[in-house]
């Protein structure tokens, strides 16, 4: 098994975005995400960008580094609450939103990764999100929704081998394994970067059959968005 | 007298039977999470990939990955689990999940909630909540009963969209704890010294 995965650094592994692309990025608020990557797209001449993000950033970190330089058009996420700069442009209309039901959203981007065009689910019967869809009635009525593809994914894990078999720590997996499935060109950062064998094969969160790129990432910050310790009184 | 944050808490939990699964909404719910007892066994699920929250962490076992659905710390219990969304989103939408409590803007007495958007004004996003309203096997909302203007956030019918439609099992207010039944309310437990005029929900009680 040969390196042919494996990238020196964000700028290397994001070489070909371009301008109009669509790109997924992984991460519960600030809670995963890569990084590395978004330091490089604030870098990368790009403009028009479609974003799929369950947030688009929060509390001006993340993706909101290139939400404010106006290099998004598009973005569908599920919640914009504490993402002040992304509700602003929302309701200017200087940014094309679609919001999406979280559960809805993470199947519809499992959905594209495994060959389903679309399904029927109950979420958002009755409402906005129903408008214009196609209803049918099960057991309750349910709205057609359809999958959702992207150019790139860009993600973070904690481990990868060489393969880009890839391990996440505690809550930080949430929607990236399903976007790397979802996307053409899958670029993974990781805090550790290990031989083949080093990951337990029970223990691969996601087999690297789905990753095209991976590098190890620098600096990273973790930043906690809001710190909770247990009343000790 | 209205009760107290906590109080409201207290009635929520005493609606869960042990060994339950429970999700918890960002805002007030929360503050269920720390006041669970350990003796009812409860596991808490929190849709960004986690059951088996267990309250909050201490200095040394802090850590930047390891959240709720409301972007803050959280500890966890023995026997907890992670998971990616769209098994998160399964456990809710395959009706795994016994209760789901969330915040609420207006409550009406059909059943439906809005708690997403005011159009023109506020857009926080619906998150999990449309999924979790129509796949938990009973909905809690958990809210004040009156708004900054002193109007009752339970209405004939919501005047903001909905976030789902027939969806409501439960309110329980600083006021008391309501149940949408047969077009109206029914009141099943008032907060000391409230009264049905304090309610202001005249004609919509059973």
């Amino acid at each position: 098994m040969g390196n042919s995965k494996i990238y020196s650094n964000a700028k290397s592994a994001l070489f070909d975005i371009k301008s109009g692309q669509s790109i997924m990025s992984g991460g519960f608020g600030l809670c995963g995400i890569a990084e590395n990557c978004i330091d490089a797209l604030t870098k990368i001449d790009v403009k028009d960008l479609t974003i799929i993000s369950n947030n688009i950033g929060n509390s001006g970190r993340g993706l909101v580094k290139i939400l404010i330089q106006d290099k998004i058009k598009k973005a569908y996420c599920s919640y914009v609450g504490g993402n002040p700069d992304l509700e602003k442009r929302m309701l200017d209309q200087s940014i094309e939103v679609e919001l999406i039901p979280q559960g809805t959203f993470s199947e519809r981007i499992r959905a594209a990764g495994l060959g389903i065009r679309a399904f029927y689910t109950p979420t958002g019967y009755g409402t906005l999100i129903a408008e214009g869809k196609d209803v049918k009635e099960f057991d309750k009525p349910c709205i057609l929704e359809e999958a959702l593809h992207a150019d790139f994914a860009i993600i973070k894990a904690q481990k990868a081998d060489l393969y880009g078999n890839l391990w996440f720590k505690e809550t930080a997996r949430n929607f990236s394994p399903l976007m790397a499935m979802a996307a053409q060109t899958t670029i993974v950062e990781v805090e550790e970067l290990v031989d083949l064998g080093d990951i337990s094969p029970e223990d691969i969160h996601l087999p690297g059959l789905f990753v095209q790129r991976v590098f190890v990432g620098s600096n990273y910050k973790n930043d906690i968005e809001f710190l909770k310790l247990e009343d000790k009184s | 007298m209205s009760w107290t944050k906590e109080e409201m808490a207290d009635e929520v939990i005493a609606m869960f039977h042990n060994d339950c699964s429970v999700n918890l909404g960002i805002g007030i719910p929360t503050l269920i999470a720390e006041r669970i007892p350990q003796k009812k066994n409860i596991m808490i699920h929190s849709e960004n990939g986690v059951l088996g929250v267990s309250g909050r962490p201490n200095k040394s076992s802090v850590s930047p990955t390891l959240i709720n659905a409301g972007k803050e710390t959280i500890a966890i219990a023995k026997g907890a689990s992670f998971f990616d969304s769209s098994l998160s989103f399964g456990m809710i939408r395959g009706g795994h999940i016994d209760f789901c409590v969330l915040g609420g803007m207006q409550v009406d007495c059909e059943g439906n909630l809005a708690n997403w958007m005011i159009p023109g004004a506020k857009v926080t996003g619906m998150g999990g909540a449309m999924d979790l309203v129509h796949g938990s096997k009973e909905v809690i909302i958990m809210m004040t009963h009156l708004t900054k203007k002193n109007t009752p956030k339970l209405l004939k019918l919501c005047s903001l969209p909905f976030t789902g439609k027939s969806v409501v099992h439960k309110v329980v207010t600083d006021m008391g704890v309501f149940k949408p039944h047969n077009g109206k309310f029914t009141i099943i437990k008032l907060a000391p010294n409230i009264d049905k005029v304090i309610l202001q929900m005249n004609d919509l009680l059973n």
